[in-house]
């Protein structure tokens, strides 16, 4: 017999018990999994933003849109290297329980602003090449089963009339918090019909996407741009696509909040329902504990006796918790509306924080029995009837 | 020769709220190798204490206690574990297996803690088992038992790891007579045949009158009786 042996049938002495509380770590395992990934979803914009990217939007509201000249003017900031601009463009696609981002580009800019888009040269210059091209993210081509070459067709809502996109390439994101839902066309398709149309919209754009050469001088060049706009009719504020991410989410900063401190109220949970157990299991063996050590085994045994018992439940519970964290995300994902999150995925950090939370309440759980068996007298404890 | 237990002036006290209560008071009791001493006396005589303290398990208030040359008195916890593991077999009257291992895992356990190997172990706890007469219950649980072969199970564990001594407190006390004298004649033979020392509590006069040497405690003082 090993040391592990008599561990794990201590650990399962009472099977109702030890499965009643293994099923509570395992529940509040995936509670607090669920959790943490809904909040990572909800940051993962601002995961994902870059440190050298600008957005320069309409100072009174992102939905007020921009004069293509300023265009120039950016540029010509020193400290920065690139312009970009999108538009968001809205639409019906099938239709209204459709949702994806859909924005007009520049092609020529989009790709060096945002490289964790991945397409083939091939792709990218037939994307170039043709006016009303598009590319989609690799899961929303999944979702509508589109493929290279295929049409897509729209209703258009802030810009009406029907529209159609060609699309000449799939991008794969970089990694999986980056978004792969999108879709992108040229913003010169969309002007021009404006320009026919509405004559009013045209050389507009949504906002601008500046790429600066030093993260560390973002403040000074956001100040320098909108300092250029200073009381023209269209005034600018600009800011990091972080910070421009996190408006968004901050938004439901309270939310957020309280999810987050929820996810920790659960660990508490998990701590309060194992030390529960091991408390009670300990004081059932106090005589046991003192026959262990009339024959000889010290306080070091004791130690690994029960802290083995309460990590074999809380790893058992993790382990249990996590392996049904996966399936229940996936489907949770499914009820959600399409394109809700467009990051919906359960981080690394999320099973290391489930993991090591449960080994750390092991340890925890242990404390008050282990100090009751090491300063347990054997003879008190020869004597205890419960 | 000097004596395998060696106990003088030993007294133990203990304070129970701000009362001072003397168990123990002056006692002097020497206890040879091969020895089978019962402990009689009532009550609250120290008899148990007395058990306790020989067995390394409670630690007197004044007094040596000297036993296979070791002053035990002055040995830490960790070194007083380590020698109770080598030199004491513990009989206890509620036998204290464990109830999720079988007879033979309750029978190794002392055994976890010596070097051996596990086909060692195994012939060790084997052995122990078939000198106890249990050698067809070895995969049974303490529940799947008769009292007395529950407490036959704890004598094995006590032998397994071949201690100079075993302390047995009560160790018929919860047994019918036939399965008590049973268990004393399984004590006769390890201090006849193994030459094992043996220190004895008891209530029970005929149980004690299996020992070679009755020693009667009253109030915490020993009194000689006389030899069997």
């Amino acid at each position: 017999m090993s040391m592990t042996k008599l561990i794990v049938k201590n650990a399962f002495r009472h099977t109702l018990r030890v499965l009643l509380t293994i099923v509570g770590i395992s529940v509040a395992v995936v509670a607090f999994g669920m959790l943490r990934t809904v909040v990572t979803a909800w940051n993962s914009g601002v995961a994902a933003s870059s440190p050298n990217r600008l957005i320069v939007r309409q100072a009174v509201s992102f939905i007020f849109p921009l004069p293509y000249a300023y265009k120039e003017k950016i540029a010509g900031i020193p400290g920065v290297s690139t312009v970009s601009w999108l538009n968001w463009f809205g639409g019906t696609y099938i239709d209204k329980d459709q949702f994806f981002a859909r924005q007009g580009c520049d092609p020529e800019t989009l790709l060096s602003l945002y490289p964790e888009y991945k397409l083939t040269s091939n792709e990218i210059s037939a994307f170039k090449t043709d006016r009303s091209a598009c590319i989609v993210g690799i899961e929303t081509a999944k979702r509508y089963g589109l493929k290279i070459g295929d049409i897509m067709n729209m209703e258009g809502d802030i810009y009406p009339g029907s529209w159609q996109f060609t699309v000449k390439g799939i991008y794969t994101p970089r990694s999986k918090t980056d978004d792969a839902t999108q879709m992108f066309f040229h913003w010169e398709y969309l002007n021009e019909r404006m320009k026919q149309d509405d004559p009013t919209r045209a050389d507009q754009v949504g906002y601008y996407v500046v790429k600066i050469n030093d993260p560390s001088r973002s403040a000074e060049i956001s100040q320098k741009i909108d300092q250029l706009f200073k009381n023209s009719a269209a005034e600018t504020k600009t800011e990091t696509e972080g910070q421009f991410q996190q408006g968004f989410v901050s938004s439901s900063g309270a939310i957020i909040g309280a999810i987050n401190i929820m996810s920790y109220l659960i660990i508490g949970i998990i701590l309060l329902v194992l030390c529960n157990t091991m408390i009670m299991t300990s004081r059932e063996r106090t005589r046991e504990y003192a026959v262990l050590k009339s024959l000889g085994f010290t306080g070091g045994h004791l130690f690994a006796f029960i802290a083995g018992e309460a990590l074999t439940i809380s790893m058992l519970g993790a382990g249990i918790g996590i392996a049904l964290l996966i399936p229940i995300v996936q489907g949770f994902e499914s009820f959600l509306p399409r394109g809700w999150f467009p990051v919906f995925i359960i981080e690394t950090s999320t099973y290391i924080l489930a993991g090591s939370s449960a080994l750390i309440v092991g340890v925890i759980a242990a404390i008050i029995p282990l100090y009751r068996a090491l300063t347990m007298k054997i003879v008190d404890g020869l004597r205890f009837t419960g | 020769m000097s004596a395998l237990i060696s106990i003088s002036h030993l007294t133990k006290t203990y304070k129970r709220e701000k009362q001072e209560i003397t168990v123990l008071n002056d006692v002097s009791i020497d206890i040879e190798q091969g020895d089978f001493v019962a402990l009689m006396g009532p009550s609250g005589s120290g008899k148990t204490t007395l058990l306790n303290i020989i067995a390394g398990i409670d630690r007197p208030t004044q007094g040596e206690v000297m036993i296979a040359g070791t002053n035990i008195g002055v040995l830490t916890e960790t070194e007083l574990a380590k020698w109770r593991s080598r030199h004491i077999g513990f009989i206890f009257q509620f036998y204290n297996l464990i109830p999720v291992l079988t007879a033979f895992e309750n029978v190794e356990l002392p055994l976890m803690l010596t070097p051996l190997s596990k086909s060692e172990r195994r012939r060790q706890v084997e052995l122990a088992l078939s000198v106890v007469g249990l050698s067809d219950r070895m995969d049974h649980y303490p529940r799947q038992l008769s009292g007395g072969q529950e407490q036959r199970v704890a004598i094995a564990r006590a032998i397994a790891s071949d201690p100079d001594i075993f302390v047995a407190d009560e160790p018929t006390g919860d047994l019918d007579r036939v399965s008590a004298e049973e268990i004393l004649t399984l004590l006769e033979r390890l201090n006849k045949e193994f030459g094992k020392t043996i220190v004895m509590v008891t209530h029970d006069p005929s149980a004690a009158n299996r020992a070679r040497i009755i020693h009667h405690l009253e109030k915490g003082d020993l009194i000689p009786q006389g030899q069997s």
